[in-house]
């Protein structure tokens, strides 16, 4: 992976650029000690890092557009930074750049239970707005598994998914509307409580935009009502293929399960190393859960056993109360982490259309093979969102170069059968050089331009998304 | 004027790239816009690509007939989530609704309250641009966060930024069953309040309207029967303190969805996008015959012709739509609202880049 070098003249102004910031901004930290700018010099793409110039820690929309506006008349690239736990090097910085973390804009603004929304600065961690409005007997839906750390201006730039989206949807149909400031420091107002666009729906361009349109600030996001119970079933299987056919059978019967969740073999031998969850060892499991009240949920799990039992699966375990649910999630919950103690991996993002799971995870091992690397699946099946895996010893030269370009033919696989690169986690820098697999130039040309009306001077977050080469002459004008 | 009917997205960008002045893009041009430009007609870009049930995924061309695609899906015991509106009634127009259109105009039903509207349902789009260019954005696929989503930008765009060729839905399952209850003698502020506790509890109520001129609110459940039951006990439950909930089996959602109420009533019509704790007062100001669909969220307004419902409601009137109005009443107020002048200026710079000749549907959305 290729950055672009950085601009000497903006490096050699250093000393400059940050008196400038601090001086405009009266006890606003700006940190540019080496040894600090350090703890910014990556997100959770580990193996991509670089300092920046500096890192400005605003408390305010105004002190955000204050930072901007200087930024944008010294031509200085600006990276936002929500907690950094992009997976895709979304806030990977490079040596010319000012970091603009949200760190520090963690209030509430308003929340309203009549017309189910909260409005928070874009700071604040996931789980914290969801927790804040728990009394409510209300929630913010999207819950990406880093919830606990990262935070909802990270969430807004990825349009990040999580557990429950099958049923609920990801960040761009949960956001109404966002206070953002442009790189000249303008200040927006984008969306509406009412949640209806009049104009043109620019919130749904900034959501997914991965920070290159604007700094959003503040966010409102719609709260739906908690359900009363959820309750998980497993269904083992002896063939990949099957639990994806089963998996395409139980939306067709006109269930919609608020999560489908699979495991195969290599990732189910993993899980019970490491937190032994009791799940039974074979070629692939589905995680189905039902929520509603107790009937509801009964009754739904009746008709997903229903279903399932037409493809023999080894085993159907139903969680009778909550103990046994847990035991059910403890296993997937726990997945990551129990691939961690076996080496090192790298996750990959890409989705695919439900019905070529089988052939796709076929193929997949097929491509492992021939690169003599081990890849787990576990991911979110009723979308098509994948999770592979692929394992590799990063004390060797080549080990991660050799798992990327595993990953990229993965990738390239997803795209193929109709899928897309990217499900969750964003393009960043990991899978810019892929984007021609996707896209063609013209595809680009056009999110391009949207770039080009929020940001002519192409100064924020640069050198992401797009291939290098095809947003050079926009970059270096 | 000649009407170019491309047949594919190469006569498409043909006729764009050969245009001399403004286009009225259409599907079956039910919404009665027309700004003086050549016709363009995309009812010959037709038909249904891919229907995959078991994943919930619809591809069409923007020309496909509603009642093509609602029939395709119904089949497999399916349904577009979002209840596209069909306002022929209501706007005196004829016409066959397109897919197209619905998604460009984000025609978007009372189901809203509960599974989003149109936009929340585009997975991709392919569209031609007002230079020509074929562009697409998003995929078919029902998780997808590869580059900037043109797509959703797209939709409710009124054709202003591109002219759709196809589009790639999620779609839902048809429910079992459906029931409304109904209360009575409410006033606004009631109804509103009634129908805010019926959507904080998990209900899953689909449907939260309301009648003011009749004073009755509607609320509707789906599903499975035996859920839709236990859930409709519960409901009438939560519902109490504003009198004995009814069951109302004649309730005519399609009716509701595209205000047939006012059709052929004189006077112009309004559309507000409101919080529905703000709904009655900005209501009681604004006076006229009133809808409420979206649990006060959007309010529909029968008002004396001409008008003028913005500078009559000050900031509230800044979410105000003209939706059926005489061509000079139109043409003095504007459909929509003008937008606070950094939006305005930010839509200003899209249309510029994606339409730098001005020539799809210009002074629709925004002055030309
Ligand atoms: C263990 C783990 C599990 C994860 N699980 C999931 C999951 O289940 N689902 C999922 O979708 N993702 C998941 N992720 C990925 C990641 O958590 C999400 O992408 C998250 O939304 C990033 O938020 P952040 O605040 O950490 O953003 P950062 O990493 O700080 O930034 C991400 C991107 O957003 C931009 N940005 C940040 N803040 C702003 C702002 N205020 N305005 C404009 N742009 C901004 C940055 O420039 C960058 O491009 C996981 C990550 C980890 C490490």
């Amino acid at each position: 992976m290729q950055m672009p070098p950085p601009d000497p003249a903006i490096l050699g102004r250093r000393a400059e650029i940050v008196a400038r910031l601090r001086a405009a901004l009266p006890g606003v930290p700006v940190i540019d000690d080496p040894a600090e700018t350090r703890a910014y010099e990556c997100d959770a793409l580990t193996a991509y890092a670089c300092p920046p110039l500096c890192v400005v820690l605003p408390g305010s929309t105004a002190e955000v557009a204050a930072a901007l506006r200087i930024c944008h008349g010294e031509c200085v690239p600006v990276v936002p930074r929500g907690a950094g736990t992009s997976l895709a090097g979304g806030s990977l910085p490079t040596a010319d750049s000012v970091v603009i973390g949200l760190a520090r804009m963690t209030r509430t603004l308003e929340i309203s239970a009549e017309d189910r929304f909260i409005r928070v600065e874009a700071g604040r961690t996931n789980l914290s707005v969801t927790q804040e409005v728990e009394p409510l007997g209300l929630f913010y839906a999207p819950d990406p598994s880093s919830q606990l750390a990262c935070a909802i201006g990270g969430n807004i730039a990825m349009n990040s998914g999580g557990a429950h989206c099958l049923k609920y949807g990801v960040t761009t149909n949960n956001l109404l509307g966002v206070t953002m400031v442009l790189m000249d420091g303008t200040v927006v107002e984008i969306g509406h409580p009412s949640g209806e666009a009049l104009g043109l729906d620019l919130l749904a361009a900034v959501c997914g935009a991965e920070g290159q349109l604007g700094i959003v600030t503040e966010a409102t996001l719609r709260l739906v009502p908690r359900p009363e119970g959820a309750r998980p079933v497993l269904i083992a299987f002896d063939r990949s293929e099957t639990a994806g056919d089963c998996v395409s059978a139980i939306i067709r019967a006109g269930l919609v399960p608020v999560a489908i969740e699979f495991m195969d073999r290599p990732c189910i031998e993993a899980c019970e190393a490491f937190a032994r969850a009791d799940y039974p060892l074979c070629e692939a499991l589905l995680i189905v859960e039902a929520e509603g009240s107790e009937a509801e949920i009964a009754d739904q799990l009746a008709r997903i056993r229903a279903v399932a039992e037409t493809f023999q699966p080894l085993e159907i375990r139903e969680a009778r109360d909550a103990a046994e649910a847990a035991r059910i999630w403890l296993g997937r919950k726990s997945a990551f982490g129990a691939m961690g103690q076996i080496g090192d991996y790298i996750c990959l993002d890409g989705t695919i259309p439900v019905s070529e799971l089988g052939p796709v995870l076929a193929r997949i091992a097929e491509l492992a093979e021939g690169y003599g690397l081990r890849v787990a699946n576990v991911f979110h099946a009723g979308d098509g969102n994948m999770h592979p895996l692929i394992l590799f010893d990063a004390n060797s030269a080549d080990g991660l170069s050799r798992a990327e370009a595993l990953g990229a033919d993965i990738l390239r696989l997803c795209v193929e059968r109709g899928g897309c690169l990217t499900g969750e986690h964003g393009v960043g820098v990991e899978k810019r050089d892929l984007m021609d697999a996707q896209f063609t130039r013209d595809d680009l040309e056009a999110q391009m331009r949207v770039k080009d009306a929020f940001d002519p001077r192409w100064l924020l977050n640069p050198a992401k998304v797009f291939p290098l080469e095809v947003s050079a002459g926009r970059r270096a004008a | 004027m000649t009407t170019p009917e491309p047949r594919d997205e190469a006569d498409l960008s043909e006729a764009i790239r050969s245009a001399r002045g403004p286009l009225c893009i259409g599907g079956g041009f039910t919404r009665g816009f027309a700004n003086g430009g050549a016709r363009l007609s995309l009812a010959r870009l037709s038909g249904i690509a891919l229907h995959e049930p078991g994943a919930l995924t619809l591809v069409a061309r923007a020309g496909t007939p509603m009642a093509e695609v609602e029939r395709t899906l119904a089949e497999a015991g399916q349904r577009l989530p979002f209840e596209p509106l069909d306002l022929r009634a209501l706007l005196g127009t004829s016409g066959e609704p397109t897919l197209g259109g619905a998604i460009a105009t984000g025609a978007s039903g009372p189901r809203r309250v509960l599974v989003g509207g149109a936009r929340d349902f585009v997975l991709g789009a392919r569209f031609v641009d007002g230079t020509g260019m074929v562009v697409r954005s998003g995929g078919r696929v029902m998780k997808n966060v590869t580059g900037l989503d043109l797509a959703r930008l797209l939709a409710g765009s009124h054709g202003t930024l591109g002219v759709l060729t196809e589009i790639a839905l999620k779609v839902l399952p048809a429910p079992e069953t459906a029931r409304t209850l109904r209360l009575s003698g409410l006033d606004t502020a009631a109804a509103c309040a009634a129908l805010a506790a019926a959507l904080s509890a998990p209900l899953e109520v689909s449907g939260a309207a309301f009648d003011a001129e009749g004073g009755i609110a509607r609320l509707r459940l789906e599903g499975f029967a035996a859920s839709v039951e236990e859930r409709a006990a519960r409901l009438a439950e939560r519902l109490r303190p504003w009198g004995a909930a009814e069951e109302d089996p004649d309730t005519d959602w399609a009716a509701i969805r595209d205000v047939r109420d006012f059709a052929g009533r004189p006077g112009d019509v309004w559309r507000l996008s409101l919080r529905p704790s703000e709904a009655p007062a900005i209501l009681a100001r604004a006076g006229g015959a009133q809808r409420l669909d979206w649990g006060g969220a959007r309010a529909w307004l029968l008002l004396p012709e001409g008008t003028d419902l913005r500078g009559w409601l000050g900031a509230a009137g800044a979410r105000a739509v003209l939706v059926r109005a005489a061509p000079d009443t139109l043409h003095a107020l504007g459909r929509f609202p003008p937008e606070a002048p950094a939006v305005a200026h930010l839509s200003a710079a899209l249309r510029e880049r994606f339409d730098p000749r001005g020539l799809l549907n210009p002074g629709l959305m925004a002055a030309a």
